[in-house]
């Protein structure tokens, strides 16, 4: 009898501590807020950090991850309301996705000391300030500009590029200076025409861009910011080469975009969040770049030789053997 | 150099036919007395429309007419709140604007989801014309569009200044208690020109949309139908005054992108204000003309006051 009650207490023990376990892990998943300037479908910027999130989540699993987002919050005030918003309702990780946004976080990050912040694409943490729950991340563009021009350079026959840059800041300063350099490292007399926007999102000025560019002679084209949709259009209706960033852009003229820069936010991500789950709250600058896949090289082998193939299958090129 | 001209001058024809479309139906609403800052929402409902319908039937005629028919529900839409209920207009026009923006939004993001291209009316080589040199290449290689939008000049000229509509529209924006007691109806005719408003908003939209971007994607036309209701004012109400203010604002425009693509060496934060330097200079150049707006504009029509 003693030996039956002793059993069903220590079963009773092991299932409640069971079942404390389970409930242990599922009570708190990891809640993510994410706040961008243009929206999850802008072909580059937002999109790229949205399908960051959503690989994060696939890889923690629905139950552990949770995230939400605004999109459209290009007006800075909108975006510090959001910000502050989300961060009083307690989410561990809020993502102010702008360069436009860090003063905004050294107002908000002092009030909400549980909760982490990061912003991007910076190399700043405000640590001088004294604050130590944000996190900065910065893609070396650069790097992926320079693939990019190299690139360009071997295809290109007018020797001349156009580049539809929005403002010359951050990421689109770096993916310019990069793609320059890596031209003028296959070809130094190349001629490289810049121009900038001076917006994010104004389509047609972009788009515009792209026939004086192609007016001018360039026969290839590249840009950054989610107003180049128009300028891939362009390349498109008038057969320029289109190198791309942010995000893979082929399915928008797959026979015109040779290759993009995809910025993997996750490689980010990753160490971010694990550095939070352990209680570290911010004060550290994540670097993206070549040698650790934060920056990714998508080539379109369809732009490269889908022309060629499609000839030879019409007939239209005959392959004669001697 | 000619290639340089060439590129300007098509640079700017395309550039300036959004506004066009835009600016005409606003000054024939203004003409009447009404004031409505909500284009630039009616222009994405427009571009939405009407991409939305092509990228689903492929037909640009059917887009181009949703785009329509979209607009002119807009326009009673804005006609109900300013004439009917007599709102504040610009107050509501604002209301209608960011409606608009949000709405486009919304239905790009549940309907289409991504950004995608269409193919949009194809350049339209007008025979004889089209090979003529320089000129030819400049005016007669475009696409229908905008071909539309300059010919809708002449017409919203002819309309306003020789029907005896155009001096109703005018009569009942100047002093609408005259035009109200020799019979003519100011409700009706205000009606008219608001929804006609939104009918060219729209088409503007869908001359983004499905002939000049051939894309759309949240907020595409980025503030374009403001700048539209400030041409109306550069424009003093005159169809012709308007071109030239369209074509002024975008001719300066394709010059800034020529001078940033040849590389002289002007910072680029200069150059892009250039468009909107030289319009506000002319603007205060013409302030000493002394143009004064409709009399009875942005004033709700009471009987018997």
């Amino acid at each position: 009898m003693m030996k039956l009650k002793k059993i069903i207490i220590v079963l009773t023990l092991i299932s409640i501590f069971v079942l404390s376990l389970g409930f242990g892990a599922s009570a708190k998943p990891f809640r993510v807020a994410f706040i961008m300037p243009s929206s999850i479908n802008d072909f580059a910027w937002s999109q790229s950090m949205y399908e960051a999130l959503l690989t994060i989540q696939e890889e923690m699993g629905k139950e552990n991850f949770e995230f939400v987002y605004s999109e459209s919050m290009f007006i800075v005030a909108d975006a510090a309301a959001a910000i502050r918003d989300y961060a009083s309702e307690g989410y561990d990780l809020v993502i102010a996705h702008g360069s436009q946004y860090g003063a905004s976080l050294t107002d908000i990050a002092p009030d909400f000391p549980d909760t982490s912040f990061a912003w991007g694409s910076t190399a700043n943490v405000f640590t001088d300030l004294g604050i130590t729950n944000i996190f900065a991340y910065e893609p070396l563009a650069e790097q992926g500009g320079y693939v990019n021009g190299v690139l360009a350079a071997k295809l290109s026959e007018s020797n001349i590029y156009g580049v539809i840059g929005p403002i010359e800041t951050g990421d689109a300063k770096r993916y310019t200076e990069g793609f320059k350099a890596g031209i003028k490292s296959i070809r130094p007399d190349a001629k490289i025409n810049v121009t900038w926007i001076g917006s994010y999102s104004d389509v047609a000025l972009a788009s515009e861009a792209a026939q004086t560019h192609i007016d001018a002679g360039a026969d290839v084209l590249t840009g950054t910011s989610q107003m180049t949709v128009g300028a891939i259009g362009v390349a498109k209706q008038r057969g320029a080469l289109w190198f791309g960033y942010d995000v893979d852009q082929s399915a928008l003229a797959p026979q015109n975009v040779v290759s993009c820069v995809d910025v993997v936010w996750a490689v980010a991500l990753r160490p971010m969040i694990e550095m939070i789950q352990k209680g570290e709250k911010g004060g550290k600058i994540f670097t993206l770049n070549l040698a650790n896949g934060g920056i990714n090289i998508i080539v379109n082998d369809q732009a490269l030789v889908g022309k060629t193939i499609e000839d030879i299958v019409n007939g239209n090129i005959q392959v004669k053997v001697e | 150099m000619e290639a340089i001209i060439i590129g300007i001058a098509k640079s700017a024809i395309r550039l300036a036919t959004p506004y066009l479309y835009a600016s005409i139906g606003e000054t024939i609403g203004q003409l009447s007395g009404v004031l409505n800052l909500g284009v630039d929402g009616v222009m994405l409902m427009g571009a939405f429309s009407a991409f939305y319908t092509v990228l689903k039937t492929g037909n640009l005629w059917l887009g181009l007419l949703v785009a329509i028919v979209v607009g002119a529900i807009f326009g009673l839409l804005i006609a109900f709140i300013n004439v009917t209920l007599k709102a504040e207009q610009g107050i509501s026009g604002i209301g209608v604007y960011i409606f608009g923006l949000g709405l486009s939004s919304l239905l790009f993001s549940t309907m289409i989801g991504t950004v995608q291209p269409v193919n949009g009316f194809p350049p339209l080589f007008i025979p004889g014309l089209s090979n003529i040199p320089v000129i030819g290449e400049i005016l007669f290689q475009q696409n229908i569009l905008v071909y539309g939008a300059f010919a809708l000049i002449p017409l919203a000229w002819y309309v306003l200044n020789k029907t005896p509509l155009g001096l109703s529209i005018r009569a009942v924006g100047q002093h609408p208690q005259a035009a109200d007691s020799l019979g003519v109806n100011i409700v009706r005719i205000r009606y008219f020109t608001v929804i006609l408003g939104g009918i060219l908003s729209g088409i503007a939209g869908a001359s983004l949309s499905i002939a000049l971007l051939n894309v759309f994607q949240q907020n595409l036309t980025n503030g374009m139908g403001f700048i539209a209701v400030a041409l109306v004012y550069f424009g003093a109400w005159r169809p012709k005054t308007v071109l030239i203010g369209a074509l002024l604002f975008s001719t300066v425009n394709a010059i800034q992108i020529w001078v940033q693509v040849k590389g002289i060496n002007i910072p680029s934060d200069f150059t892009l204000m250039m468009p909107y330097i030289v319009t506000i200079i002319v603007l205060a150049a013409m302030a000493k003309r002394r143009i004064h707006p409709p009399a009875a504009l942005n004033k709700p029509f009471e009987r018997g006051e």
